[in-house]
């Protein structure tokens, strides 16, 4: 795992920053989601870069507008960019992010070739999130958003999201 | 140059946005419901990408330009997709092909605009690329499915490439913006994208048993305006609100 580059020095915004998450996943905190790229603090103006995970993300405006009302609560002139490159990758959620996840009732992506071999060719590789068995199976490429698939448990049969690995 | 340039990124952005259209109106209707979402899905990445586009695009014309005017306040004879992405939801199989041989042009175009002499093109692509991998890998599976499914499947999946294949043509037919985006290393070099085209084609088709029909259509100018009579109808619905309440806000 490629741990989360964004160093925040004034500790209440980044008491801010943790708290907001996505609306999809609202377990997440977007500091572990990994899309937050970039803060500048300059005096009272802040700056705040921002990537999406998908291009569709419909929680993309939800999130900058979510950021800008945290930050300027806070006194500050928020300004919210979004950049593209570097593209997201699943790399860049973090370890507390995975747990978070998998609490929450979504699989974490798996590491790349794991994750080709259970989307592409049917292994039995993804772990339930309900009792922990890897004796489960794809139902659907895409599941209740782009970024993941459903997977269904044959042991508990638990039907359950699986966050694609992304790269 | 700057204005090859914006005409360039509309081709990418219109051929995005008016098969993530016709996906959307599938929405509620997809033959079950884990592929109703996959479609929805699969158009809502091309809309997300098709954002990044005109964004850029609105940067490079200047003046009032936004997102929203480039996508919904254009002429007809203005939009620059090709014929294929407009071909209609005709049956699953036509669904299934058409996104098929534009996810197949779709994919090897993005590896190279990956590497483009523009930032920003470089930026998008490698962005969306990732997201055009899945889509790939959907609408492969599915042209295997059907073509090796019963008889029935494979017959309707044939008639669908009858119809949609002729349209490829367009795809790698460059324009004068195309050759010139191509020399200056911001574009793609099309005989490189077709090459990739025709190899994964190919190998999906023959690995079901599907044949590719000869006849070629040769009359088609989407990229230069010239659309099909689909088209005028799926304008009036896209730009309904923008016409009717100009400037409005969602
Ligand atoms: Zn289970």
């Amino acid at each position: 795992m490629v741990e989360n580059a964004v160093h925040i020095e004034n500790e209440k915004v980044r008491k801010a920053l943790f708290e907001l998450s996505d609306p999809e996943i609202p377990v997440l905190s977007i500091m572990d989601m990994g899309i937050i790229r970039g803060v500048e603090i300059n005096g009272d103006k802040i700056n705040i870069k921002l990537t999406p995970t998908y291009s569709g993300c419909p929680a993309m405006d939800t999130i900058a507008t979510d950021i800008k009302l945290a930050l300027d609560n806070l006194g500050f002139i928020t300004d919210v960019d979004l950049v593209l490159s570097p593209a997201w990758s699943t790399d860049w959620i973090t370890e507390r992010g995975r747990q978070k996840l998998e609490e929450y009732g979504i699989a974490a992506p798996l590491e790349e070739s794991m994750d080709k071999r259970a989307l592409l060719h049917g292994e039995r590789l993804v772990k339930c999130t309900r009792c922990g068995s890897t004796n489960t199976k794809m139902i659907s490429q895409f599941g209740s958003t782009a970024c993941k698939a459903l997977f269904q448990c044959d042991d508990c049969l638990e039907p359950f999201d699986y966050f694609k690995c992304l790269k | 140059m700057k204005d090859q340039l914006y005409e360039y990124i509309l081709m990418l952005g219109d051929n995005a946005m008016i098969l993530g259209h016709r996906l959307s109106e599938l929405c509620g209707h997809g033959p079950n419901l884990e592929t109703d979402i996959a479609l929805t899905n699969i158009s809502l990445d091309l809309y997300g990408q098709v954002r990044s586009y005109f964004q850029y695009a609105a940067e490079l014309k200047g003046g009032d330009a936004t997102e929203d005017s480039i996508a919904f306040l254009r002429e007809e004879r203005e939009y620059r997709n090709v014929l294929l992405v407009e071909q209609a939801n005709t049956d699953f199989a036509y669904v299934i092909g058409r996104q098929f041989l534009f996810d197949a042009f779709h994919l090897p175009l993005l590896e190279q605009l990956c590497n483009s002499a523009d930032t920003q093109i470089q930026a998008i692509a490698q962005k969306s690329i990732k997201e055009i991998r899945y889509h790939h890998r959907f609408s492969s599976e599915w042209v295997k499915r059907l073509g090796g499914g019963t008889a029935e499947s494979h017959t309707r999946m044939q008639e669908a490439l009858n119809h949609l294949y002729p349209y490829t043509k367009e795809l790698f037919t460059e324009t004068e913006i195309e050759a010139a985006m191509r020399d200056n290393g911001k574009g793609a070099d099309l005989a490189l994208v077709k090459a990739a085209f025709d190899a994964s084609v190919e190998s999906v088709c023959n690995a079901v048993g599907l044949t590719l029909p000869e006849q070629m259509r040769n009359y088609d100018k989407g990229k230069y305006g010239i659309h099909s009579e689909h088209m005028g109808f799926m304008l009036s619905q896209l730009q309904y609100m923008q016409r009717a309440y100009p400037n409005m806000q969602w």
